[in-house]
């Protein structure tokens, strides 16, 4: 497992990948950082984190696109799978190095928020609360990303049909907002909706449920993905 | 070291294998032969733990690959079709990289001998700075051999190992891999009889997923050459031609196939098992005056040892198909 992570740290940095997810991240992160709080003379960081949430869904899957597709591709996913490494340690050795670039990356955008303990009265619980939902929600995302890449050796389709996945999660919870209060489907969408949970955190409130959900996800399209190189074994 | 029993793979209604079973024991140097589709690469990726059967068993050692996979895929060294290469690594951080996926002693003076060991066995020492994919292909081949060499595996597998080489590569990839096969087992699979002819000790051929015959190689170039037919360009009036070949002794059958050479006519003759009318049929062109523009035989290449082995001619041509132990 950790020989499949080194590699793939080592192949977002040798390829432009990598660089590129960095570079977008950082800089529509601060540009927006700079917009919704610096320029608006707000210490309001919600604005930031729900941007951030729908646009970890676009570029997300560049990290993740070319996971599977890429070996497929390659064929090296034949040196995998007949090497001594376990179909769940290479799917997570894969999950770690997507999740390390995109947690520092998103780390390392929120250090921005230290220039506001300067000017303005910062509310931390809020802010922890939205970092902390974040990184949960982004587990979510690289793991159903591993998943579809898992599926197709194309690239570009892998991408695509990752952020479509991704937007149907969180577009449930806006559809279940148009119906009636009174309606139990309503309250369905909304418990399956990655947005509707993203907003308890980012008020500011430890929602173990929320948690619970974020982990189960992530970890069901994590298994999602181990299953479909065991059913490949046998097709 | 290598036991298959009663392997049965099938894809939706094909069988890619048919209740394919042999055993392989510790140090033989085996050849899994047949055509393109044959089955043979299925065999390989199912020992390999690459595929799962739809039924039946493979063991590597004691070890059944399904119930303990990681201890299986420990004892072997595989190089399938296509080289597992990732291009954008160099030669030494792709051995590194299945080094440390192949669990090998983590120590890093340890890691660079062995490395060292096989780089120098296969010959890329001068290119292991160097970027895969600028590689030729037959670098990229013999990296592949590299990285299934790592950690010492007790079973070498090669699923055809010179396809895409120029003849100077074949040369090389072969000399590389019956010197490898000299401690080790190994499977080799191959369309190319020559080439598990020159390296293989038993050779098993496979044809539409099943075992058609299994044979130490001697024994099978015994049988190819028993019972040969020859194609001959004589010139001369077909009729006498005909009539004094049909009369030397040990020809079976001669015919005349309707082509021609120049002023020569081909002719197809058999010969009856075990004898070779090449010299007789010299002297009898010698003595009639007919010059020989061509003499070659025929029937010697896989397709027509197949077609021998399938229809039931093989059942005389080649002793015994060894049954699976």
């Amino acid at each position: 497992m950790l020989a499949i992570y080194k590699r793939e740290m080592r192949s977002y940095f040798t390829g432009v990948i990598g660089y590129v997810f960095l570079v977008i991240f950082l800089a529509v992160g601060g540009a927006v950082f700079a917009y919704t709080t610096l320029f608006s003379m707000s210490a309001d960081t919600t604005a930031y984190f729900t941007f951030m949430l729908i646009f970890s869904a676009i570029v997300l899957p560049l990290l993740t696109m070319k996971s599977f597709s890429e070996e497929r591709k390659l064929k090296t996913e034949q040196l995998l799978l007949t090497s001594p490494v376990s179909i769940p340690g290479m799917v997570i050795g894969k999950f770690l190095a997507a999740y390390t670039v995109f947690a520092g990356a998103l780390i390392v955008n929120s250090l921005s928020f230290l220039f506001l303990y300067r000017y303005a009265a910062v509310r931390t619980g809020v802010l922890i609360g939205n970092i902390v939902a974040l990184l949960l929600v982004g587990g979510v995302f690289i793991a159903i990303g591993l998943f579809i890449s898992s599926l197709t050796e194309n690239q570009l389709s892998a991408a695509i049909g990752t952020i479509a996945v991704i937007l149907v999660l969180l577009g449930v919870g806006l559809l279940g907002n148009l119906l009636p209060a009174s309606f139990f489907l309503r309250y369905i969408l909304n418990a399956l909706s990655i947005f509707t949970r993203f907003q308890t955190f980012a008020n500011g409130y430890f929602d173990l449920a929320s948690l619970i959900y974020y982990l189960s996800v992530a970890a069901i399209f994590v298994y999602l993905t181990v299953r479909v190189y065991d059913r490949r074994r046998y097709n | 070291m290598v036991k298959a029993e009663h392997l049965v793979k099938r894809f939706g209604q094909n069988y890619a294998l048919n209740d394919v079973s042999f055993e392989i024991q510790k140090g033989e140097v085996v050849g899994l032969l047949g055509p393109n589709g044959a089955g043979k690469s299925t065999t390989m990726n199912i020992l390999t733990g690459y595929l799962s059967a739809t039924s039946g068993a493979a063991f590597i050692g004691d070890v059944n690959i399904l119930d303990d996979p990681i201890g299986a895929k420990k004892k072997i060294g595989f190089l399938p079709e296509q080289p597992p290469l990732y291009p954008d690594m160099t030669v030494e951080e792709y051995l590194r990289f299945v080094y440390a996926l192949k669990g090998c002693d983590p120590d890093a003076k340890a890691r660079e001998g062995h490395l060292e060991k096989i780089c120098t066995a296969v010959r890329v020492q001068d290119v292991k700075k160097r970027l895969i994919k600028n590689l030729s292909k037959g670098y990229k081949q013999r990296v592949g051999i590299a990285q299934a060499l790592i950690g010492d595996p007790e079973l070498i597998i090669f699923d055809e190992p010179t396809v895409g080489l120029d003849p100077k590569q074949i040369l090389e990839v072969r000399n590389l891999i019956r010197t490898l096969a000299k401690d080790r087992t190994v499977i080799l699979s191959t369309h190319i009889l020559a080439e598990a002819q020159a390296v293989c000790e038993r050779i098993i051929i496979i044809n539409e997923g099943k075992i058609i015959a299994d044979e130490r190689t001697d024994n099978l170039s015994k049988a190819i050459k028993d019972g040969f037919s020859y194609e001959l360009k004589i010139t001369g009036p077909q009729k006498d031609v005909l009539a004094a070949l049909s009369d030397l002794p040990g020809v079976k059958t001669a015919s005349a196939t309707g082509e021609r050479d120049a002023d020569a006519l081909c002719y197809i003759v058999e010969s009856d098992r075990g004898v070779d009318p090449r010299k007789a049929i010299f002297n009898l062109c010698s003595a009639k005056g007919w010059y020989i523009l061509g003499l070659e035989p025929v029937g010697t290449d896989l397709e027509s040892i197949f077609i021998r082995l399938i229809d039931g001619t093989a059942q005389d041509a080649a002793p015994a198909r060894r049954k699976a132990h």
